[in-house]
């Protein structure tokens, strides 16, 4: 892939998998590795969620992710919040700049009204049958993630997506600070305007991180990013 | 549909209550009835959380009301959607304008992060809901965000999102109607570090009315 950069050396590469459109799929990141999230064909978003993997219980949290950073849109530089003030993953590199925080997800009845009638993954589904194997459900379903999906929110609180914002090739890089479960679900964003359901391929790429420099961009980027990897370093001690 | 509720007259509430600053309350709304809230002193955040009384796995989702009107927030006529597409209340008066749906609600771990390590021993809404949510056999998994009441977050094109000096005056008011019968959990909020509160926590006033 052109998106592999030549500094890669193969043996970092510790997991690499293409997840069809429709597919949901799962796996632990661990403390110390990265995973690549590359938008193969400029799709139509994946949604996201995570969770501490060694205590699930904790877990992304929308609103402070929003409000520890003063945004709502999330890029290079910028850090996914647990809801115990600890940082879930670093965004160590972001080729597309847009991810949606606010939409959520959508479900039987959003992706009929959208497509018409038929048997389309939606999003809501695959997150249950996906959590159902690692002991969540219902529950466990806070606000998630839209990778490669833009929404504008004007200012009388308008929300709408902005289609088709993502290239082919486009990726994200998130670089786990704790031991992460992944749960993701490869499918269209909630506002995806139809009438086609196309969703299509991204390739999930793990790798060996080279350990943080202290000038690291995540790490300093602000005083309350660094008190966020204060109480994230407290759990590995 | 909003004319009803202008009329509701404080002698009349099946409940009149004044819930004092930074406390946390749980309630459950029977199906027709009226929920008013009154921000007594102006600018006090309230932290609130719903779910179906019967069902509690089955709460308030703040990104499926916001796309089911296409807007962040919260005001008259408002449907707050459950996880699974119902409507558990409407907002069927307000006096305030608009009120926030993505700041959630302050903890202890996020002030920490937010405000400075040593914040993290000060009270917090976390903390009121799950106070209050024990109660009723529920915990951290059932926390979600919430709506924040008279809380001011405008969100700028850039994405930029900041909570700001409130626009709720002393007395203003939320009526929401129950749509089933729901479990609501309020958190008067006790922050002190940003202008959620105009730095100084105050009392709210909660009534209930009978399905007129």
């Amino acid at each position: 892939m052109s998106v592999e950069t030549s500094n890669d050396a193969p043996d970092q590469i510790i997991w690499d998998e293409v997840i069809p459109g429709g597919s949901y799929w799962s796996r632990v990141i661990r403390r110390g590795t990265t995973l690549r999230l590359i938008d193969l064909e400029g799709g139509k978003g994946v949604s996201f969620l995570c969770y501490n993997a060694d205590n699930p219980v904790e877990r992304y949290n929308a609103a402070d992710t929003g409000k520890i950073q003063f945004n709502v849109f999330l890029t290079r530089g910028m850090l996914l919040y647990s809801d115990m003030g600890r940082v879930l993953f670093s965004i160590t590199e972001d080729t597309c700049g847009y991810h949606d925080t606010i939409a959520g997800a959508s479900t039987a009845l959003s992706v009929e009204t959208r497509y018409g009638p038929g048997d389309w993954k939606n999003t809501r589904a695959n997150f249950l049958n996906c959590l159902a194997k690692h002991n969540l459900g219902k529950k466990d379903i806070p606000p998630n993630l839209n990778f490669f999906s833009r929404v504008k929110v004007e200012p009388d609180g308008a929300l709408a997506l902005v289609p088709e914002v993502s290239k082919p090739g486009n990726f994200i890089d998130l670089r786990a600070e704790m031991n992460v479960l992944v749960v993701l679900s490869n499918t269209p964003h909630v506002l995806d305007p139809g009438p086609t359901y196309a969703p299509t391929a991204i390739r999930a790429i793990v790798r060996q991180s080279p350990p943080p420099a202290p000038d690291d961009l995540c790490r300093t980027h602000s005083p309350e990013g660094e008190r966020g990897f204060a109480n994230t370093d407290a759990l590995f001690l | 549909m909003v004319t009803i509720s202008t009329t509701l007259d404080p002698e009349r509430a099946i409940y009149n209550q004044v819930l004092p600053a930074r406390k946390p309350w749980t309630y459950v709304v029977k199906a027709g009835q009226i929920l008013r809230i009154v921000d007594l002193g102006g600018n006090q955040a309230v932290d609130f959380l719903v779910y179906n009384a019967h069902d509690p796995a089955e709460r308030y989702s703040a990104a499926d009301t916001i796309t089911a009107q296409g807007n962040i927030f919260v005001t008259e006529g408002t449907r707050l959607i459950s996880n699974d597409g119902h409507i558990l209340m409407t907002v069927t008066r307000d006096t305030c304008g608009r009120h926030d749906t993505l700041g959630g609600a302050c903890s202890c771990e996020s002030n920490s992060v937010r405000f400075g390590l040593d914040k993290k021993w000060q009270h917090a809404c976390v903390e009121n809901f799950l106070a209050g949510l024990t109660q009723h056999g529920l915990g951290k998994r059932d926390l979600v965000s919430n709506i924040n009441f008279f809380m001011n977050v405008p969100v700028s094109p850039d994405g930029t999102l900041e909570i700001v000096d409130g626009i709720s005056d002393p007395g203003s008011i939320v009526e929401l109607r129950a749509e089933i019968d729901v479990l609501v959990a309020i958190s008067n909020c006790p922050q002190m570090n940003n202008p959620c509160n105009g730095y100084n926590p105050t009392p709210i006033q909660l009534l209930i009315w009978d399905a007129p």
